[in-house]
């Protein structure tokens, strides 16, 4: 047993590292300065931990405008995802039709596209309807990458809400939307809460897509790929650590409720 | 009032027949208890009648309204989940008050009502708990209570105490009964327990694979089951049948002689305690197999003429496996039946 017990262990041990350590390094590089980044060895302890670089960094001009737009396209499509992702998945959990199933791999096919191959045509459409170089535009193609997660987990979501909760609702009185704002919504709404945060996770460290249907109005990612590409490495692993942190936050913030939905135990 | 009218319901789920063209009339303030072994479409025409099923073919009438193509809330009428369906995320307290405060009762009649139903049904300690804490049973009093609060006209209960102990159930069963006879509620009760639909109901109707076997007042549905199907149904022990064969219009058992209404097989009913015991001549013979003692009677199982029999005897009565004791039919209680139909063939006249 005790054999097991170790191989579970080292097992965990290496997918911890496997996420962390590029993590930690980064963060290293980002308060070591120029001396931890360019020494080697590398020490895995900061010798002299400084925000110099982290504060210089900030400083750039831009960064601030650009975390402004990340977060503005970030919030319009966590809102785009719900508002779009929540009705389908409510009709994917609760009527039957034609098709169904169909739909659900459809959904699913849509990441098979790549934003590289569509980049040019949505480029030229974008110029067309006034949405290039906006953060609405951006915000719509970010949308887009999130549906499927969002449409599927909530199908999931609402599937799990007794179907009898709601028509005992109907029955005591409720019309069909009120039922679903009294007895739905409740039930259902830290597991969107959760979807909404991972579109904005989505959105927030999106990258090609941004590059290329901005030119002024960059999000953060896109900003910086612009803009650091020139810069000394410990500015870019400053860089590079600001775009994870909010990410690894929120994540850590929901990961409950999107356990939860995996069907992962967590009770 | 509020009579209910089942005009002609079909309701088939795809390839699945759940009802096949179900006649009911429920007259207003009338209890009545539907009652059929698992899978007959009990709780398929309850969700017809409340509108959470849409009917094949047929119409739904209550207080006289075509209501088949309302939605659940114009039907005035209130319902108790097989599976409870009390809202989680809701105090015991606001799950009761629920359908009072959807309906724009005032707080004071919410209150009043609310309080009345909790009392009824011994939920007053839990009133602001979450239903997460509460035991199986207490779940259930909940969802009767929800469903009482609103002091409907027409109240559909679908196996609403087949959660809680013999004793609590004997308790509220007569509790429901005092308290909907004084409401003047109609209502329809879904059991699979015969001995609560005896108990509680005015008629009962049985159901079987979807249709509708007999529809009577308990005493005839125990006395005259319209089917072979329904005499082994309703009772317990269940009436006993034995296949036999009539000729010259007279059917032999025993030492014992019947005039049979037809010529050919003939299935003889007989309840376990319509018979008396007799001296050895005089009876048809009974080879005891198992003898259960009851406390109030002593049950018997036999063999006679190839055919099981459950019998009721007094209780300071306890024949020996093995031995034969000799019985005898109460006049006027034997039922014939079909042997190919399972219908009865005396239809009843009570
Ligand atoms: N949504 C459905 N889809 C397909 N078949 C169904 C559906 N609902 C019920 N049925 C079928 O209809 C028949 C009647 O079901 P119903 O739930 O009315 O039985 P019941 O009498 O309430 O049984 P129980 O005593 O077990 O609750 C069953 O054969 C069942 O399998
Ligand atoms: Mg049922």
């Amino acid at each position: 047993m005790t054999l097991r017990r170790g191989i579970f262990l080292s097992g965990v041990a290496t997918l911890c590292a496997w996420t962390l350590v590029p993590i930690w390094l980064i963060a290293l590089g980002a308060v070591g300065g120029r001396a931890a980044v360019d020494s080697w060895p590398k020490s895995f302890w900061p010798g002299s931990a400084s925000f110099a670089t982290l504060g210089s960094f900030l400083a750039i001009d831009g960064v601030w405008t650009a975390t402004l737009t990340s977060l503005e396209v970030a919030v319009l499509c966590m809102i785009f995802s719900i508002l779009l992702g929540a009705p389908a998945g409510y009709a994917l959990a609760r009527y039957s039709f034609r098709g169904a199933t169909a739909y659900r791999l459809l959904i699913l096919l849509t990441r098979a596209f790549p934003v590289g191959i569509l980049a040019l045509p949505l480029t030229v459409s974008f110029i067309r309807l006034g949405l290039y170089d906006t953060p609405v535009g951006v915000a719509l193609i970010h949308a887009a990458l999130a549906l499927p997660f969002a449409v599927l987990v909530s199908a999931s979501l609402f599937q799990g809400i007794p179907r009898e909760l709601e028509e005992a609702a109907w029955v005591f009185g409720c019309s069909r939307p009120r039922a679903f704002l009294r007895v739905v919504v409740p039930l259902a709404l830290p597991g969107i809460a959760a979807t909404a945060i991972f579109a904005f996770v989505i959105s927030w460290n999106e990258v090609f897509a941004a590059s290329v249907l901005t030119v002024r109005h960059r999000t953060l990612t896109a900003y910086l790929l612009a803009v650091l590409s020139e810069s000394p490495l410990h500015v870019q692993f400053a860089g590079g650590l600001m775009l994870i942190v909010p990410s690894v936050v929120f994540i850590f913030l929901v990961r409950k409720h999107l356990f939860s939905m995996w069907g992962i135990a967590n009770r | 009032m509020a009579e209910i009218v089942i005009d002609g319901i079909r309701k088939a789920f795809g390839a699945v027949v759940a009802l096949e063209r179900v006649e009911l009339r429920v007259a207003d303030g009338e209890f009545l208890a539907l009652l059929g072994p698992s899978g007959c479409g009990k709780t398929t025409l309850l969700r017809v009648i409340a509108g959470l099923e849409s009917q094949s073919e047929g119409r739904v009438l209550i207080g006289g309204r075509d209501v088949s193509r309302l939605p659940p809330r114009a039907r005035g009428l209130a319902m108790v989940f097989q599976n409870y369906a009390v809202f989680p995320h809701m105090t015991v307290r606001d799950n009761v008050a629920f359908g009072l405060r959807m309906a724009g009762a005032e707080a004071a009649r919410t209150d009043r009502q609310v309080r009345r139903a909790s009392e009824l049904l011994h939920i007053e300690p839990y009133l602001d708990r979450y239903p997460s804490q509460l035991s199986g049973g207490q779940r259930q009093r909940v969802a009767v209570a929800r469903a009482l609060a609103v002091e409907p006209s027409v109240l559909l209960m679908d196996e609403p105490l087949s959660n809680l102990d013999a004793l609590l159930r004997l308790e509220m069963r007569a509790e429901l009964k005092s308290v909907l006879r004084a409401a003047g509620t109609t209502t329809i009760y879904v059991t699979h327990d015969q001995t609560e639909a005896m108990g509680l109901a005015d008629r009962i109707a049985v159901l079987q694979d979807g249709r509708i076997q007999q529809l009577d007042r308990p005493a005839t549905i125990y006395s005259h089951p319209a089917t072979r199907f329904v005499g082994g149904f309703v009772g317990s022990p269940p009436m006993n049948f034995l296949e036999l064969a009539a000729a010259g219009g007279a059917v032999r058992l025993g030492a014992l002689t019947f005039p049979a209404p037809a010529d050919g097989p003939i299935v003889l009913g007989l309840r376990g305690e319509d018979i008396e015991e007799v001296t050895a001549g005089a009876g048809f013979p009974l080879a005891v197999l198992v003898v259960e003692p009851m406390g109030s009677h002593t049950l018997v199982t036999g063999q006679v003429a190839g055919h099981r029999m459950r019998v009721v005897l007094p209780s300071e009565r306890l024949p020996a496996p093995g031995e034969d004791i000799h019985l005898r039919p109460l006049p006027g209680r034997l039922r014939w039946m079909d042997a190919a139909s399972g219908a009865a063939i005396n239809p009843p006249n009570p």
